[in-house]
């Protein structure tokens, strides 16, 4: 299990922020704004797997984006490596961008259909290296050889190759620039499950040998665990929950996570019998309209009065575990306290 | 029985599907056959291209033809094989008697009619109701599936409704003529977990109230564990492996089985530090197949599999698999 201990943080995000504003009536003014993210705060070490997961439409993937800022963040700072990214101005940015990248959820969208695979992956190579064409061929072999694709196959085209392939595609040309941190949204959603796996290794073995920095988002929680070290749930464009790994998914403390574990199925029928598990009623609020208080309120099985009025603050509640709800907090009254201990204790 | 000796509400025999395109011939399902049981829900589980959503699709003809063609087969249904009988026909127990459930619910609804509307139709269609009569079910149904102030809802739209809602109306809509037999295919596959985990439940409690059979079309081998009765493992168009569902996880037969099992990591238990990978690809299908489809990716392909497609073996427990290889014995079988 990675140690934090005395591990580099290579990646801070405080208070992130990203809101997309909603236009309306004849002038197009702003009316609103969809919340996505608002106000998300984690660190990624060097070397270490972060997963983030949560359902659809909370937020994960526009957080992954607004750190590699792909996005201009509302709010919020975000370092990597120390240096401030959130609002650096566009040369320092270009300079930084060599060091993040991202690998994409749909390999047949992100790869551009007209340009050959040593086009696509030799693309990063021309923008931010000074190469000449001999050397930028000899790296795109490399980085071919790399994540397991023929060099034979350099002048093909994306469609010529299956969804598997297309992804390792994508992770080669993430790798061009030797970065230290890559993004990955939701990198095996679109395969099968035999490519997954396939995939999910790939990822591995060039971490372990790169020494690479993931975050990685997904809705997959069983290969979450598989890949993380730590791990972020979100909810409604906040994190509920972030704990390392092996604690979040023995013990989860928030009641959002809870529900979230219980929710997915296990591939052993014996279990399902004996499984009890949290269904929740209802479907997400809008986050251009979050509820007040908590934003899990309205669906929180363990709800209290106080839920509704007043956001929980996310705080350390244990060494290396953070959770945004009130069951954990230090002054409320003393049967929250008891109804969280089977859970807590 | 008025329709015939059978046990079953569905035999399926040796159905033959193959697609015409440019690029020449694709037989997507080779020769499956299996049944149904009154009340029985079965699972099917495969990848994208294993023919289980094209098996289901050909036996109530909701394929465009041309391209697919049915080129073989028997599909008996109440007396009838819906193979051959005119469309006409068909058209009278699609909907009605086999109702159908698809994966995403923002495409199979109509989005410029209402939710009431879609209801309402085949009521008045295949049971000829009356618009009062109709709308009278129509709020029955949506009741049934959990939708809250059902007869408000019966004039909204499908986009005022959440993804799962939708699927809730779906089901609705599948149930709404009281069919034998309910064909879902990955219903649950573009909702989020939790929303899931309430659709599951649904179904469950719906069975119970209404004892209809189910064939339940997955890659989701956690879906198929929690609420299958039987299941059936495709590949290549082919049926590799059946068995009842305790039986199938605790004993698989089939290599395929076997690997798939081990490749999906697990929420709880031990966790492995690697993934098993089950390397290559699944086989494109331009021909009849004359070998085991799997044999290119299979640790256990001997020779044989490769001059012969094997049968569906019985070992035992109402379970049979399509190989040569005997786990049983750790030995190729004397067949």
């Amino acid at each position: 299990m990675f140690d934090t201990s005395n591990a580099k943080k290579l990646v801070e995000v405080r208070d992130l922020k990203m809101h997309f504003p909603i236009r309306s009536g004849l002038l197009r003014r702003v009316t609103g704004a969809v919340k996505a993210v608002d106000g998300v705060s984690f660190d990624i070490y060097e070397g270490e797997t972060l997963g983030l997961v949560g359902e659809s439409g909370c937020g994960k993937s526009t957080c992954g984006r607004a750190v590699l800022r792909l996005y201009e963040p509302t709010g919020g700072s975000i370092k990597l490596d120390g240096e401030e990214i959130a609002h650096a101005p566009f040369d320092k940015l270009r300079r930084l961008r060599p060091k993040m990248q991202m690998v994409f959820q749909d390999p047949q969208a992100s790869l551009n259909p007209r340009m050959t695979v040593a086009g696509i992956i030799g693309e990063p190579l021309s923008e931010h290296s000074d190469m000449n064409a001999k050397a930028r061929l000899e790296r795109i072999y490399e980085l071919m050889d790399a994540v397991g694709l023929n060099r034979d196959f350099a002048n093909r085209y994306p469609h010529e190759f299956s969804g598997g392939q297309r992804q390792r595609i994508g992770i080669a040309r993430a790798l061009a620039l030797n970065p230290k941190f890559i993004v990955c949204d939701e990198p095996i959603a679109a395969l099968d499950v035999s490519i997954q796996a396939q995939v999910v290794n790939l990822l591995e073995e060039l971490q372990a040998k790169l020494g690479l920095t993931y975050l990685f988002i997904s809705h997959d929680l069983s290969m979450v665990r598989h890949i993380a070290d730590r791990v972020a749930v979100m909810y409604l464009g906040k994190v509920a929950e972030l704990a390392p790994r092996d604690g979040l998914y023995d013990e989860p403390l928030h009641p959002y996570t809870q529900a979230l574990l219980s929710a997915v199925p296990e591939p052993d029928p014996t279990l399902h019998d004996e499984a009890n598990r949290i269904i929740l009623q209802g479907d997400v609020p809008s986050p251009a309209n979050p509820p007040e208080g908590c934003n899990f309120c309205t669906r929180c099985p363990k709800v209290m009065d106080i839920c509704r009025k007043i956001d929980p603050e996310f705080r350390e509640v244990k060494p290396g575990r953070f959770v945004a709800c009130h069951l954990y907090a230090e002054d409320t009254n003393q049967t929250a306290a008891n109804a969280a201990e089977p859970v807590g204790a | 029985m008025p329709d015939g000796a059978t046990p079953f509400v569905l035999d399926v025999k040796d159905l033959k599907t193959v697609f015409r395109t440019r690029g020449g011939e694709v037989h997507a399902v080779n020769d499956v056959s299996f049944t149904l049981k009154p009340g029985e829900l079965l699972g099917v589980v495969g990848e994208s291209g294993s023919g289980k959503s094209v098996t289901m699709m050909s036996l109530i003809r909701l394929l465009p033809m041309p391209p697919a063609e049915i080129r073989g087969g028997q599909v008996m249904f109440e007396g009838q094989d819906l193979a051959r009988v005119p469309e006409e026909t068909m058209r009278a127990i699609r909907g009605a008697r086999i109702g159908m459930v698809f994966q995403d619910p923002m495409t199979s609804l109509n989005p410029v009619f209402t939710v009431g509307y879609q209801l309402m139709e085949p009521l008045r269609k295949h049971m000829g109701m009356d618009k009062r009569a109709a709308a009278n079910r129509a709020v029955e149904l949506l009741e049934l599936v959990g939708i809250p102030d059902a007869r408000r809802r019966l004039g909204d739209y499908p986009h005022q409704f959440s993804g799962g809602m939708r699927q809730r109306v779906m089901i609705a809509i599948a149930l709404a003529c009281d069919p034998k037999v309910l064909i879902a295919d990955e219903p649950t596959t573009a909702l989020d977990v939790t929303i899931q985990a309430q659709i599951l439940e649904l179904i469950k409690d719906l069975r119970q109230k209404l004892g209809m059979a189910i064939v339940w079309i997955t890659h989701d081998l956690g879906v198929i564990a929690g609420i299958a009765d039987r299941v059936m493992v495709m590949y290549g168009g082919q049926v590799v492996e059946q068995a009842p569902v305790r039986e199938l996880f605790a004993n698989p037969q089939h290599p395929y089985t076997r690997m798939l099992l081990e490749t999906v990591p697990h929420i709880k238990g031990a966790r492995a530090e690697k993934l098993r990978v089950i390397q290559g690809q699944p086989p494109i299908l331009a021909k009849a197949p004359e070998s085991c489809p799997f044999m290119a990716r299979c640790p256990q392909a001997f020779d044989r599999c490769a001059a012969q497609n094997p049968a569906r073996y019985d070992v035992g427990n109402g379970h049979d698999a399509a190989c040569f290889w005997d786990f049983k014995t750790g030995a190729p079988r004397d067949v």
